[in-house]
């Protein structure tokens, strides 16, 4: 089932949590809102789902226009960011609950079998007449999938899926998902505010910040080529150093750095902790060493550039680091964009 | 016992335990001892006794017909004051506790004045042909009244506290409104209903203050178990008054025993496993 | 109550047509209906008993009740019912704080079975409570004899009112402040017992500060009950008119002397007692007052409503 986004608003009381997004998401594909909080996610999934209605702009499930289709008849599975599994019924019958309040009558034994069948794809086979109360976290969040599989969705919408697991169970259940996914080819979009998690788990990130997408595409794409800085700052440390730029080309400390398409000013030169090479004398940014944190796989070096600008990166964990040494950085694959002010 | 850190246990254990001795066992002790002293076969036939009878039937039938209507508006109350926003709210959900602050004695002049058949209410229902005061319809409606607050105020806290993302998951699975509250609000309210019905019912079979004014206190008609004890009294009849009252003591153990059963087990999901 | 604005506006925020938010009993027709049935019967159930009161008092004008206030039987009965209280209350204060005290500060044996014996109070019938006492204070109860030989009356007098009193009320202040000092812990005291603060100076400048509204609350309940109390007093009293009787006994007598509107005038001013509580209690609760809800006296009673509700904080204005 393809959805699309057409335009829409939400506005709470005064404050606009989403500002006129649109969004196309292909059939089977699954796709990670990837925000801050406060970034209007949760609220654009809820109104995918039909718990809150757009002031303005048009929900599509394929061809259909699902905008006024009331939740209970959208036919979408979502699973709650704290399951909310229905603690006075057993895994079993919380599975169930769905085929049971159905339009579509099934026989009791044809909703055994569909809860055993359940059960066994999120390998919980056994649980079935436990309580909610008494399994771990790990394995009420595979309920509360198993419980929105049951109805057979047409779009399967996760609100924050691993947010309160541990992280070891975290990424386990992510790569799971992705198998899940992968065998039942649902349209599957899922909130995060974990660049982590919608790297490793999504076909396609979409990146939002108050109340707009800032940034669609895959992993590579918006890791490789991030469109803005808050991009390049919220998928992972970030180095910012005050540039200039002249007919494309960014200044900083009189090193020259390309800067195609980005006008004339103020601008900020942005790289990575990785993407520095250190040398005791040779081109490159001036600055002196600072101090060294040490790290199981690397060193993170701080230093100050020589106009006074803190930087820092990651070298081997051999690096033979000497207080107030200096040198020069080279830095690989900048980014410069227009500053923000 | 782990090692006492903070001062005053024997102060306030000592108070404590003289106070409740004094106060609360030494009477209801003295109570049962008088009702044990009367052998067995005098027990029964007091206890047994015809008017005795009756008037359980008589409290235990109001009882249950205004725990009935209670748990009706107590929870419709209860939802309307947590779930909606309309004038006059907050003034509705203070209200609610003026049958708790009104003494019992004016409460039943009060209803007696308004379901006679001359009052504000009682002259319409008597054109209907319906008469409450002095019938045991007065009973219920003076049980009603004293315990009108008691499901209110059990279920409303525990209403407000339910997750809100129980009731969009069951929506997001297809349920109907009425699924929804039946299948998912109402077993998760359950406990806080038993214990506000079990209060409620206990408080009407005890209630003696707003009931006499409206009962006509018939004997085998209108006649609830607390006025025969009173009367039995008035009679100096202690030994039957003291059988009486000892079988409403059993009556209260006993619900306070029920309310426990039921509320334990309708809580058994939340144990840990 | 403005029925008509009540039925035509919506929840504040909402968007008017379909987009009704994603909660159940939202329906327009559903919910105004209830509502209206609802304010109906509270206008029937409550509002109107309470209306009747001030109606029948001022049935034969404002001098009429004036001079059934002033009636000296009454004004003896007014008197016997606030020296009951001023007697009852505080001594129902003191062992609501020590048995608060004792049970929260504390892990001893018998800890739950103390819980629920204070309560008990809760569930015995007046009448029975009243019963009861004859049997211990009577002539035919086990301190009879004895109290008879002293020529110590406690039946029938004023002893024997507060005594019934104060077993009616006996739960009232502690179940108040159980819940919510439980609720807080001991870590307050036990800083301060650490710092070297003695037991007494702990409990006034540590411990009443944060529970200062909640036992406030549970006097104010306490008090109504006191002065409203009607079947247990009426079995000890004696019901002797300008000695024994308190507010409630004398209505009845008034009542059924067929004297309705003089009944009527002073069942007014215990009405206006239980307006002056209902108020004393809203305000009591903004204060975050008997927001903490029973204790754990049934094991795991209401659903999340056990000691974990610390929700209650009892904050400060």
């Amino acid at each position: 089932m393809k959805i699309r986004l057409d335009k829409i608003v939400k506005t709470f009381d005064t404050f606009r949590a989403v500002h006129g997004v649109s969004l196309d998401i292909g059939s089977g594909e699954l796709v990670a809102l990837l925000g801050p909080s406060g970034s209007g996610k949760t609220t654009i999934l809820r109104m995918v789902a039909g718990l809150e209605y757009p002031d303005e702009g048009a929900i599509f499930f394929g061809e259909e226009n699902a905008t006024d289709i009331e939740v209970r008849h959208r036919g979408v599975g979502f699973v709650f960011q704290h399951y909310a599994l229905f603690p006075h019924m057993t895994i079993g019958e919380n599975i169930a609950f769905g085929m049971k309040v159905s339009k579509t009558r099934r026989s009791a034994a044809e909703i055994a079998d569909r809860v055993a069948d359940l059960l066994r794809l999120v390998q919980l086979d056994g649980l079935k007449d436990r309580f909610p109360a008494q399994i771990s976290g790990g394995q009420r969040q595979r309920v509360a999938l198993a419980r929105a599989l049951a109805v057979d969705p047409k779009v399967l919408l996760l609100d924050e899926p691993f947010g309160a697991l541990d992280a070891n169970v975290r990424r386990d259940l992510r790569r799971w998902l992705r198998k899940i996914h992968e065998e039942l080819g649902i349209t599957t979009l899922f909130v995060t505010h974990d660049q982590a998690e919608a790297l490793d788990l999504a076909d396609r990130v979409v990146i939002l910040d108050k109340g707009r997408i800032v940034q669609t595409g895959t992993p590579e794409e918006v890791c490789r080529a991030p469109e803005n800085a808050f991009v390049m700052n919220f998928l992972g440390d970030a180095n910012r150093l005050k540039a200039t730029v002249t007919a494309g080309r960014a200044s900083v400390n009189e090193v020259l750095f390309d800067a195609t398409g980005v006008p004339d000013g103020a601008a900020e030169l942005f790289f990575r902790p990785a993407d520095v090479i250190w040398r005791e004398d040779g081109a490159g940014i001036p600055a002196v060493l600072l101090r060294v944190i040490d790290r199981p796989d690397s060193k993170r070096i701080l230093a100050v550039t020589a106009d006074g600008q803190h930087v820092e990166f990651d070298t081997a964990p051999e690096f033979p680091f000497r207080p107030q040494s200096r040198g020069t950085l080279e830095i690989l694959r900048p980014k410069v964009f227009a500053a923000a002010f | 016992m782990a090692r006492r850190i903070l001062p005053g246990l024997p102060l306030s254990l000592g108070i404590t335990l003289v106070y409740v001795a004094v106060i609360v066992v030494l009477p209801l002790g003295a109570l049962i001892f008088k009702a044990a002293s009367l052998g067995p076969a005098d027990y029964w036939t007091i206890v047994s006794s015809d008017r005795a009878v009756a008037s359980y039937r008589v409290t235990l039938l109001c009882a249950a017909a205004a725990t009935a209507f209670n748990l009706v508006f107590g929870m419709a109350l209860a939802w309307v004051i947590v779930r909606y926003r309309f004038p006059g709210r907050r003034f509705v959900d203070a209200l609610v506790d003026l049958p708790f602050a009104l003494p019992t004695a004016v409460a039943g002049i009060a209803l007696t004045t308004l379901f006679a058949s001359n009052g504000w209410f009682g002259g319409a229902l008597s054109a209907l042909g319906i008469k409450v005061a002095y019938t045991p319809i007065g009973i219920i409606i003076a049980m009603a009244f004293t315990s009108l607050p008691f499901i209110v105020r059990t279920v409303q806290p525990v209403l407000e506290e339910l997750d809100g993302a129980l009731e969009e998951a069951a929506q997001t699975l297809g349920a109907s409104d009425g699924e929804i509250f039946r299948r998912v609000l109402l077993p998760q309210l359950l406990p806080a209903i038993l214990a506000g019905l079990s209060l409620s019912f206990a408080r009407s079979l005890g209630e003696f203050g707003a009931i006499i004014f409206i009962a006509g206190n018939q004997p085998y008609e209108t006649e609830i178990t607390a006025l025969l004890a009173f009367i039995r009294l008035e009679e100096y009849d202690y030994p039957a008054s003291a059988a009486i009252a000892s079988i409403m003591l059993l009556a209260a153990f006993l619900m306070l025993a029920v309310t426990n059963i039921l509320q334990t087990r309708a809580l058994r999901y939340t144990v840990k496993g | 109550m403005t029925d008509g604005r009540t039925m035509t506006k919506a929840t504040p925020g909402s968007k008017p047509g379909h987009r009704r938010p994603a909660r159940i009993g939202e329906k327009p027709i559903f919910r105004n209906s209830l509502i209206a049935i609802v304010l109906v019967l509270v206008l029937f159930v409550i509002v109107a008993p309470l209306a009747i009161i001030g109606v029948q008092a001022f049935s034969k004008g404002a001098a009429f009740f004036a001079k059934s206030i002033a009636d000296r039987d009454t004004a003896h009965a007014i008197w016997m019912t606030a020296l009951t209280a001023l007697i009852a209350v505080p001594v129902n204060t003191v062992f609501g704080v020590a048995a608060a005290w004792a049970i929260t500060k504390f892990d001893f044996p018998g800890r739950r079975l103390l819980l629920v014996v204070i309560e008990i109070p809760f569930s015995v019938s007046p009448i029975v409570a009243g019963v009861a006492y004859l049997f211990v204070y009577g002539l035919q109860g086990l301190f009879g004899a004895a109290l008879q030989s002293v020529d110590m009356k406690i039946l029938f007098a004023l002893p024997g009112i507060v005594l019934a009193s104060l077993f009616v009320t006996a739960p009232f202040v502690a179940r108040e402040l159980i819940p919510l000092m439980q609720a807080q812990g001991r870590d307050l005291e036990e800083a301060a017992t650490s710092l070297g603060a003695s037991g007494w100076r702990t409990f006034f400048s540590v411990t009443l500060p944060n529970i200062k509204w909640a036992l406030l609350y549970g006097i104010i309940l306490c008090n109504a009950r006191v002065m409203g109390e009607f079947g247990a007093v009426s079995v000890v009293s004696g019901n002797i008119r300008g000695q024994t009787n308190t507010l409630p006994l004398h209505i009845e007598l008034l009542y059924h002397d067929y004297n309705a509107v003089g009944a009527f005038a002073a069942a007014s001013i215990l009405a206006s007692l239980a307006i002056v509580t209902l108020i004393a209690k809203v305000a009591l609760e903004r204060r975050g007052a008997g927001r903490v809800r029973r204790p754990a006296l049934a094991g795991p009673s209401l659903a999340g409503s056990a000691p974990k509700t610390s929700k209650a904080g009892i904050s400060t204005p």
